[in-house]
């Protein structure tokens, strides 16, 4: 079935659906990851976006029950050059247009996502309209314009839990507290260390990650206060990754700022765009993001370079950064912050995606590094 | 970590001839690794007896030593040399093996020599089986079961426990060699007694099999910081059970999930290092059982290999220059990215196409041998195309290979849907033991009605390949039964999106390719130009390096200014391989040099010419009239150059100068001219020159006449071919008969020549050059052995040896009397014969020759720059060359024969070329430099021992002289009865050995007892059945004792012998020699 992809800058690229009709309204971002498509699809931070790939073949092994890293799909449409029904793997259960259709996501192929990436480098992120309705190209252009900005708007509350839970068996299990309120409560799971996780729409694999290093997960909406989170006693609390502007999120940097110094922090993505403003510095509007698989971090401490996972529009801005708080991981392609720490607060965060999925795993030493300053701060 | 400053001189080793496992891959790494190093001030040492490389070049390291790639050898170089380090892992298994042994004699500890990038324990220990098989259970990674064995008795043993089928792994060989798959216990003695006999440590592994399973590689990286990086990986369409050089393989991994994926990307780092590699690029071979995903380590290189190259190719990271200068000290984001400038290499690749890569075979070569593949590789050259999508990408690639296809289906050749009956047992065969044709027969499989299931149980090929291959098919179905319809805009968009060329597309329709093209061209459908960028358009890119793909945006930029194009020589193959890309690399170079703006186009990615850094533009296309067509349209060259790259690009001239290219150089009609026979003939009469008698036919009656009248024997041959293939000489009607069957397969359309056969000639070999006013000799070479072996497989001397001075004069005059009347813009060659002191023209060809750089290196003429430049208009006397050069020293040209990886093939010379590569052996007299090619091509001649004769009739006068002259160093001479009678007649005391035929011991006996130390067997030309001298000959090449088919062979070789007793061997670098 046909179909238009729309930007607000007037740009049309024809393409087809490969989901039958519908249309979807987002930034559009490009993911440079060769593999990982269910990952991605499944990762809340895409709220508010349009995913494109630059691997022009996806759909090759089919999707299954395993690799998924939330509830849902929270992207808004998924482009790609050439979808593949025919799907080949010991793992898969379905195909990936099967999938989307059974989660209402327009997929979009046949269409040249090189030119829609150059597009983007080029010119920014920039907002999109794809529609099987392709009666009038300028009434797609005219609602790409229309539809609201990233910038200033709080998607977290869009994506992320409403209600506690822990991880169990591979899967979420609901909490439930006596009279709904959250506080005080006994082991929930026998784990060494309990870390509350702030869910501004985070990924299933940081909560596995915690629960392979004996970590009991309790997440947490994200409007959840910095007493209520210490009320559950945590060894440390985890600020997640999410969708959209950082600035947007007031409230959660309220509750960070509460939690400072009174148990260890550890934030990743929006989570360290959060810390990082809860101690006072800013963020800005990347021209078009890193989104992909094979980003280059230095670890400024050990001078490793470890090859990240990363899927972010908006950074940190290192000048704004007092003086008590240091950068130590930057990124080597454009030497962005990648990661900063305040030490006496024992609070640090990184921009990119240490739990990976997708990705490499060189990062995943960073929850080990939490558990250290769990304990250290514990002792 | 900034470079190392305690080092000043470093030693690179080659790796020698071209062989099958080891092919140009190694000149493209070590001729970046010598880039790299000398770029930081380093003084680069360089040992490779190779002279076809751009990398013995003698600007590309300081000092070139082309010499035989022996430690002894090396040794010497070192000792003159003195350098600080050596860099062992960019030369192939020749140069690792050959530093492991340099390291292991105390060679490099008494001088100092540090190894840089692996240690030899690192080496050892990834690749001595045990020890690696230790080192993967230590960190958790599973190996396929296996027991290691060093005897038959061991391996009788352990298959008791491993069972069948097993693979056997022969440890330190290259490309696998004497490795395979034993089914039973017969197959057991046979392959594993082998792989004892080849494995440099008499060593086997004999391996649980895991036949079947999905095959993956990947390439790492790693720095002396420990950062390691994952360039890019690899699926192999064949599963496990097919050596990787033979299968066809794909670039990204397709059917691994990003789980999967990263258990791979761990294990590999791992296992880097837990083998210990310092600084450098590795290769890690994964198997993957389909049915849940069970892995296990199958091998790691410790070194730059060729699927590096290949990787290097498919992303644009340039492996070997970056582990080149890792080696040294540089951390990996301390090294730009010469693509994107703005980045570091420390990241790894993403891409957004589809890289396939097709291995070439050449089994017509070997008709002995059965066409099947095994996990010890048979393939001499490889295509690679780069697509949007698997289906675009396989069927360019298919078309890349130049083997008459045009596609993967319904393009009218053999094997195709709808010309082929079979029956299924028939195709069953042929899906389930791999072979060159498997590709071929999945969609007439498909076409039959087998269903996917059904082919993927056959052929374990992944449903994924499986399911896109039909996808082709049903598009192909679809166009055919549209007819005239499928060149309907929409239709031809969507075939060509899948990859179909124009002339499968004319199939469908009834049409002709020319009708299609244009069609396209009207409708606006025409490839775009994509960069390959490494970073899938995350920044900006910055190196030209374009692939086609019929998509919406063109990225390929504008250039003005005058730009000149080379068509490069695809894949390659026996008789068009790397001296041509040699050629092409020069062409570009000197095209620089005058400032213009050089464009390449080729499809094979073992090359230096495909390095990005080689010309200002590289397109990695198919060389096909399409193709090439589509970016001469693009770029608009002021001329395009097609007589470097062998007979690919000039199988196209007709058809780019009929559609008005301007073709550069020699124009296509002189071409035309020296390859027709008759208007050749005219030529030589004007010119007053003789030819051997001769005749065209395109019957076999007409050939039967024409035999009947010049009198046999005669050599015939297919014309416009190269490499001799098909070519015979033949004694009788018989024979002819025979002959001509194959022949009009070959050379479809094209006339047979039929020559007289001049026995017993010295052959000539001449490359010139020629502005058109003036034509200067480049070289001429003497051939060793006698006019009727192929001038590619015989050994030549430059200069020549027995030629008299007013017959050099002959030669010269006559040389320059064709070169005017063809009016030769450019490189020519001539093969010319002499007989009776006669001189007769075998053939003219008005391009560069395989020759070229082997004379090149042997005079420090750069030929095929000089001819470049006078095809872009500079005359000979503004190049300053304008006399012919006589060195004083001699050079030694050998060809290597691929005869060991082909079991049942008689090592005999004959009219058809069959070697696969060359060596150089340089000194000061020919006996030396003999001996040198001898040792380079790895046959080490004795200096004391036993000699076995076995010579025919006519041969036996020159036999006494060779016997006599060996007797008197103090060999003892054994031979057949025949022979022994003669000499013994002629008073040398020779020792008569039973021929196989005629009971035990016989000569195979005292041959497999190290009893006979050389062997010289001149058989007779005819082609007779399975005689006694073919097991004499066999068994001389399993052994490794040096043989002499040719009694010149066997003259030179006293001569070799005879110098080498004289005095020691040294070595020279070639930037002294001129």
């Amino acid at each position: 079935m046909k179909a238009i992809i729309a930007f607000e800058d007037g740009r049309i690229f024809e393409a087809k659906s490969f989901t039958g009709e519908g249309e979807a309204a987002g930034e559009v971002v490009f993911n440079t990851a060769m593999t990982g498509y269910q990952e991605v699809l499944t990762d809340p931070s895409y709220k508010g976006q349009i995913v494109t790939m630059t691997y022009p073949l996806i759909g090759n092994y089919g999707v299954n029950e395993e690799d998924v890293e939330s509830s849902g799909l929270h992207l808004e449409a998924f482009i790609v050059r050439e979808y593949e029904d025919d799907y080949s793997s010991w793992r898969a259960d379905k195909s990936l247009k099967d999938y989307l259709i059974a989660n209402n996501k327009l997929g979009i192929h046949e269409v040249d996502t090189r030119a829609i990436t150059r597009h983007i480098r080029l010119k920014g992120a920039m907002k999109a309209v794809i529609s099987t309705d392709i009666s009038s190209v300028s009434r797609l252009i005219e609602k790409a314009r229309d539809y609201p900005s990233l910038e200033g708007r709080d998607l977290v509350k869009e994506v992320a839990a409403t209600t506690p839970y822990t991880w169990e068996n591979d899967r979420p299990k609901e909490i439930i507290f006596p009279d709904g309120a959250i506080k005080a409560t006994g082991r929930i799971r026998d784990a060494q260390w309990r870390v509350v996780c702030i869910d501004c729409g985070l990924k299933y694999n940081q909560l596995r990650l915690f629960t392979r290093r004996d970590v009991e997960p309790i997440v947490v909406p994200p409007h959840t206060g910095s007493d209520a989170i210490l009320s559950l006693e945590p060894h440390g609390v985890f600020i997640s990754n999410g969708p959209g502007d950082p600035a947007a999120l007031p409230y959660i940097v309220d509750t960070v700022k509460g939690l400072l110094g009174k148990v260890p922090l550890f934030g990743i993505c929006l989570g360290h765009q959060i810390l990082s403003q809860a101690l006072g510095a800013r963020t800005y509007k990347l021209k078009f993001g890193h989104h992909g698989a094979n980003q280059p971090v230095k670890d400024l401490s050990t001078g490793k370079i470890e090859i990240t996972s990363q899927n972010h529009g908006f950074s940190v801005d290192a000048m704004s950064l007092p003086q008590s708080v240091a950068v130590t991981h930057i990124n080597l392609n454009d030497e962005t912050v990648e990661g900063i720490e305040a030490e006496e607060l024992f609070a640090f965060s990184v921009q990119y995606h240490p739990e990976n999925a997708p990705g490499p795993h060189d990062s995943e030493y960073l929850f080990d590094r939490f558990l250290q300053k769990i304990r250290k701060f514990w002792a | 970590m900034p470079k190392r400053t305690d080092l000043e001189t470093i030693l690179i080793i080659g790796s020698g001839p071209i062989v099958i496992g080891q092919a140009c891959e190694f000149d493209y790494s070590g001729t970046q690794a010598c880039k790299a190093l000398k770029e930081d001030g380093y003084r680069v040492v360089l040992v490779n007896s190779n002279p076809a490389t751009i990398m013995t070049d003698p600007e590309t390291a300081d000092r070139t030593y082309i010499e035989p790639i022996t430690p002894e050898a090396v040794a010497k170089v070192i000792e003159k040399e003195r350098p600080c380090a050596i860099l062992p892992t960019l030369g192939g298994q020749t140069g690792l093996n050959t530093a492991i042994q340099l390291a292991d004699k105390g060679v490099l500890a008494e001088f100092g020599v540090t190894m840089i990038g692996a240690s030899p324990d690192v080496i050892h220990k990834a690749e001595d089986r045990e020890r690696f098989r230790e080192a993967m259970r230590r960190i958790g990674l599973r190996v396929p079961e296996s027991v290691i064995v060093r005897s038959m008795a061991e391996a009788r043993e352990a298959i008791a426990s491993l069972g069948f089928p097993v693979i056997v792994r022969p440890s330190f060989t290259l490309g696998g060699t004497g490795g395979g798959i034993a089914y039973n216990m017969e197959e057991l003695e046979d392959i594993c007694s082998h792989g004892l006999e080849l494995s440099l440590i008499h060593e086997v592994m004999l391996e649980e099999s895991v036949i079947g399973w999905k095959e993956f590689e990947l390439e790492v990286m790693r720095d002396a910081k420990d950062n390691c990086v994952i360039i890019c990986s690899i699926e192999n369409i064949d599963p496990m059970g097919v050596h990787t050089g033979d299968s066809i393989t794909v670039a990204p991994a397709q059917t691994l999930t990003d789980r999967e994926y990263q258990r791979m990307r761990d294990a590999a780092i791992a296992i880097m290092r837990e083998i210990g590699v310092d600084t450098g690029g590795s290769n890690v071979q994964f198997a993957i059982n389909p049915e849940n995903g069970d892995m296990v380590v199958i091998e790691m290189n410790p070194r730059v290999s060729r699927s590096s190259a290949l990787a290097s190719k498919a992303t644009g990271f340039p492996i070997a220059k970056i582990a080149a200068k890792l080696a040294i000290g540089y951390t990996l984001d301390e090294i730009p990215n010469d693509i994107t400038k703005e980045t570091m290499a420390s990241f790894e690749p993403t891409i957004d196409y589809c890289v396939v890569k097709i291995p070439r075979w050449t089994f017509e070569k070997f008709p002995e041998t059965e066409d099947i593949l095994t996990t010890s590789m048979k393939s001499v050259g490889e295509t690679m195309a780069i697509g949007r999508t698997f289906k675009e990408a396989l069927q360019k690639g298919l078309r890349s290979l130049e083997i008459g296809r045009h596609g993967l289906c319904f393009d009218k050749r053999h094997p195709d849907i709808g010309n082929i009956e079979l029956e299924r047992e028939e195709v069953i065969k042929r899906l389930r033991t791999p072979n060159s044709q498997r590709i071929f027969y999945i969609p007439i499989a498909m076409d039959m009605g087998f269903s996917i299931e059904e082919i993927n149980s056959l052929t374990k090929i992944d449903p994924w390949f499986l399911h896109q291959i039909k996808k082709i098919v049903d598009e192909g179905r679809r166009a055919s039964s549209l007819k005239k319809d499928c060149l309907l805009p929409e239709n031809l968009y969507k075939l060509k999106r899948m990859g179909f060329s124009d002339r499968q597309i004319a199939s469908f329709s009834d049409s002709s390719p020319y009708e299609v093209r244009q069609l396209r061209i009207k409708n606006n459908i025409t490839p775009v130009y994509k960069l390959v960028d490494t970073c899938a358009a995350e920044f900006e890119a910055y190196t030209p390096y374009y692939y086609s793909s019929y998509e919406v945006e063109d990225e390929a930029r504008s250039t003005k200014g005058k730009k000149v194009m080379i068509l490069g020589g695809g894949p390659n193959r026996i008789g068009q391989g790397i001296e041509f890309d040699y050629c092409c690399c020069h062409a570009s170079f000197a095209i620089k040099e005058e400032g213009m703006e050089s464009i390449m186009v080729n499809s094979n990615p073992e090359t230096v010419s495909t390095d990005y850094d080689t010309s200002d533009k590289l397109y990695f296309e198919p060389l096909t009239f399409e193709d090439v067509m589509h970016i001469i349209e693009r770029e608009r060259p002021f001329g395009v150059i097609l007589q470097f790259g062998g007979q690919t690009p000039l199988n196209l001239s007709k058809e780019l100068s009929r559609a008005g290219v301007p073709i550069l150089g020699t124009p296509p009609e002189s071409i035309h001219r020296a390859e027709d026979r008759k208007s050749f003939q005219e030529m030589l009469k004007k010119l007053g020159l003789k030819q051997p008698s001769n005749g065209t036919a395109t019957t076999l009656k007409e050939a039967i006449s024409i035999c009947n009248e010049i009198g046999y024997p005669v050599v015939v041959r297919p014309s416009y071919v190269l490499g001799g293939r098909a070519m015979r000489i033949v004694f009788d009607e018989a024979e002819l008969k025979d002959f001509m069957v194959e022949a009009v397969e070959v050379s479809e359309g094209h006339p047979v020549l039929i020559d007289k056969f001049l026995e017993d000639a010295i052959e000539v070999d001449v490359d010139a050059i020629s502005d058109g006013k003036i034509t200067v000799i480049g070289g001429i070479m003497e051939h060793i052995e006698e006019a009727g072996i192929h001038s590619g497989d015989s050994a030549c001397v430059l200069p020549p040896r027995t030629l008299s001075q007013a017959m050099i004069h002959e030669i010269i005059s006559a040389t320059k009397g064709m070169a005017k009347e063809l009016g030769v813009i450019g490189l020519m060659n001539v093969q010319y014969a002499i007989k009776d002191d006669t001189l007769y023209v075998l053939e003219v060809n008005p391009r560069a020759s395989r020759t070229v750089p082997f004379v090149s290196k042997a005079t420090g003429v750069p030929l095929a720059k000089l001819a470049t430049k006078v095809m872009l208009g500079k005359s000979l006397v503004e190049l300053g060359f304008t006399k012919e050069q006589f060195p004083t020293h001699v050079s030694v040209k050998e060809s290597v024969f691929p005869f060991m990886r082909f079991p049942d093939v008689d090592p005999v010379l004959g009219p058809e070329m069959k070697s696969t590569g060359e060596v150089m052996g340089i000194d000061e007299d020919f006996g030396m430099a003999f001996y040198k090619s001898q040792l380079a091509a790895n046959m080490v001649l004795p200096t004391e021992g036993n000699v076995f004769f076995s010579v025919k009739k006519r041969d036996r006068a020159n036999a006494l002289d060779v016997a006599r002259g060996l007797r008197e160093l103090g060999f003892k001479i054994f031979a057949t009865e025949g022979t022994a009678r003669f000499l013994n007649q002629n008073g040398i005391d020779a020792k008569t050995v039973f021929k196989v035929s005629e009971g035990r011991p016989n000569i195979v006996d005292l041959m497999m007892n190290g009893e006979i130390h050389l062997v010289v067997n001149t058989p007779s030309g005819r082609k007779t059945t399975r005689s006694d001298s073919y097991y004499l000959r066999r068994a001389a090449l399993e052994y490794e004792i040096p043989y002499f088919t040719t009694i010149q062979g066997a003259q030179a070789a006293l001569c070799a012998i005879e110098a080498v007793r004289g005095r020691q061997m040294q070595v020279r670098p070639i930037q002294d020699y001129y």
